[in-house]
């Protein structure tokens, strides 16, 4: 039981991250991204590539998974830059099948629908299984906490605020004389790179990934967590990641109860539940949880003398 | 030769592949929101389809009509109860309810019929052969369906009343809302029609091989590569889009493999997005 909690503990931080890199991209810049899975593959399968086939050490897989994941999504946010949203929906959306189909084809890359298994883990051949996860646990919530930080330095300093601006209003921030294209392919850079970074991380715990774990439900289930927490904060992603990861768990106890269902049904039932509490969030609780906090400016009263001047 | 087989067949495949297209595209145009729940009704026409010629014995026509009836009920149903609310929070909001919607119905269609493979009631019928050409009887009777089913779209929205108002909605909503016209009612009759097209396409996509509840989710990125290429929108782009990802992904054969079919369509969005951002037709061309 204690076992099963910590790898819980695990996956809620791996979740968290996710939630933190998306928060960026659609809580503050206001920009969608249905591919997440794909960034998240990016980073799992270069970080396991390099350490694995070139024997790179961990954390330089790491870091390049992170980095590649980040590229890939300045390029997927300048293609369709000058495009309403939904072609950006459409390009992401597309960008994770088209490299899932690519992963499960070119057995060459990494085994194909097979997977890579044999991903190195920081000590786990030293430690007990038991250890390796708690130590694991202990890495992955400090990545949490320090990217926890850094983004919300970034999301009180001016960076922040001209992406919230884009988010609400994109003419008034390019009138302000801001680069509007600069600032989402920053946005997209920061928030991929973080979804890299989770793909990176989950792939060297679990020593094996395959195309088979990158499909468009882990999307969701971050989705989730942003609403559940409260979209545009960097706590109520931490928060939401937490709590979905505890109901996606619990659906998991709870839907073998329901009598007379094959496991075809129940795993079905699964997703129709998930699918149902994402519709009622955003019908119903919107601002989640945690709603964003954006500091009331309120803008003095005009003086007396500015009044009397002539305008 | 190769090439003139694959050609016939990619002319084949696009205009079946058209039909769900123009579903897609009339809800964009009126609606103004990306459906991503084109995939479970395409999967929910199939079904409804194969109840009525499978269970019920009916021919391959009356089928299709339960298969548009079924997919546009649950169309106008779920976008009346689910999305249209969400459109008010806008694009971001209801893109993800679609995405969420379409899993949802997925999973209702596979805890209903399970996930293996089912075949409509057909008559096996021996190929055609033209001088060399290869052509099956099921995929010319589609093609004849597909272009019918065009025809009468194109008498419904240029002829009757509804569909002017439809063509009024898309081009200016708030001089529509001037002239008197309802705007839910429209919204309610866009919906039906386009997701019971995006039915029809499931079905003819089913009928020329085998169904399971992924059917829809496997070519909703050649729909959407169809639309995009063709100009978002419009109704005339997604017919020769849809022409050129089907040409498009038969000929790919020559140097892919098939596994790629769906690969072909995200590239040929990218290229148009690069070079020419509105479409080959061009955004509301109709």
């Amino acid at each position: 039981m204690e076992h099963y909690l910590i790898a819980m503990g695990v996956t809620a931080g791996i979740y968290a991250i996710m939630a933190l890199g998306m928060n960026v991209i659609w809580g503050m810049a206001g920009l969608i991204n249905l591919g997440l899975v794909g960034f998240f593959a990016v980073g799992a399968y270069t970080s396991a590539l390099l350490t694995v086939k070139l024997g790179w050490p961990l954390a330089a897989g790491i870091v390049s998974g992170t980095a590649l994941a980040a590229l890939v999504g300045i390029g997927v946010s300048l293609i369709t830059v000058r495009m309403r949203g939904d072609y950006l929906a459409i390009v992401t959306l597309g960008f994770a099948e088209t490299l899932r189909v690519v992963m499960s084809n070119e057995l060459w890359i990494a085994n194909g629908t097979d997977g890579l298994s044999g991903i190195p883990g920081p000590l786990r051949g030293t430690l007990d299984p038991h250890a390796f996860n708690l130590l694991f646990l202990g890495i992955v919530w400090t990545v949490v906490a320090v990217l926890f930080v850094f983004l919300q330095r970034l999301s009180f300093s001016p960076f922040g605020r001209v992406l919230r601006g884009i988010r609400d209003d994109e003419g008034v921030v390019e009138v302000a004389g801001k680069n509007v294209v600069l600032f989402k392919a920053k946005a997209f850079a920061v928030g991929s790179g973080a979804l890299g970074l989770a793909g990176a991380l989950y792939g060297h715990f679990t020593s094996y990934i395959a195309p088979d774990l990158f499909a468009p439900l882990l999307t969701l289930y971050i989705k989730l967590s942003l609403l559940t927490g409260g979209l545009g904060n960097n706590v109520g992603a931490i928060v939401g990641a937490v709590l979905i990861v505890f109901f996606l768990e619990a659906t998991r106890f709870i839907v073998p109860l329901v009598p007379a269902v094959s496991s075809v049904q129940a795993a079905s039932l699964r997703e129709i539940l998930i699918a149902a509490t994402l519709l009622l969030i955003l019908r119903w609780r919107a601002k989640g949880l945690i709603p964003e906090r954006i500091a009331n400016i309120s803008l003095p009263p005009p003086t007396a003398e500015a009044r009397t001047q002539p305008i | 030769m190769e090439i003139l087989q694959l050609i016939v067949n990619g002319i084949m495949s696009g205009t079946i592949l058209a039909v769900p297209a123009i579903g897609l595209t009339v809800i964009f145009a009126v609606l103004r929101f990306t459906n991503f729940a084109l995939a479970s009704h395409m999967t929910i026409g199939a079904y409804a389809g194969l109840i009525a010629n499978a269970t019920f014995g009916l021919p391959v026509i009356p089928s299709l009509i339960v298969a548009f009836v079924g997919a546009g009920l649950v169309g106008w149903l779920s976008d009346e109860f689910v999305l249209k609310p969400l459109r008010a929070s806008g694009f971001i909001t209801t893109a993800i309810g679609s995405i969420a919607l379409t899993i949802g119905l997925e999973n209702i269609v596979r805890f209903i019929f399970g996930n293996q493979m089912r075949g409509y009631d057909l008559p096996i019928r021996r190929d055609w052969r033209f001088s060399g050409l290869h052509i099956s009887p099921q995929q010319v009777e589609s093609l004849v369906i597909a272009i019918v089913v065009m025809g009468l779209l194109f008498v419904f929205l240029s002829m009757t009343r509804t569909g002017k108002a439809m063509r009024a909605v898309a081009d200016n909503p708030m001089l529509a809302a001037i002239k008197g016209i309802n705007a839910d009612r429209i919204a309610g009759i866009v919906s039906f029609v386009g997701m019971g097209l995006a039915g029809v396409g499931g079905m003819l996509i089913g009928l020329d091989t085998t169904i399971d509840p992924l059917v829809g989710f496997k070519t909703v990125l050649s729909i959407f590569a169809a639309a995009v290429v063709g100009g978002f929108g419009s109704i005339p782009g997604a017919v020769v889009g849809a022409l050129v990802i089907g040409i498009g992904e038969e000929l790919s054969l020559l140097v892919l493999s098939p596994a790629y079919r769906t690969a072909v369509g995200f590239i040929a969005i990218l290229l148009v997005l690069t070079l020419r951002p509105r479409g080959l037709l061009g955004a509301r061309a109709y």
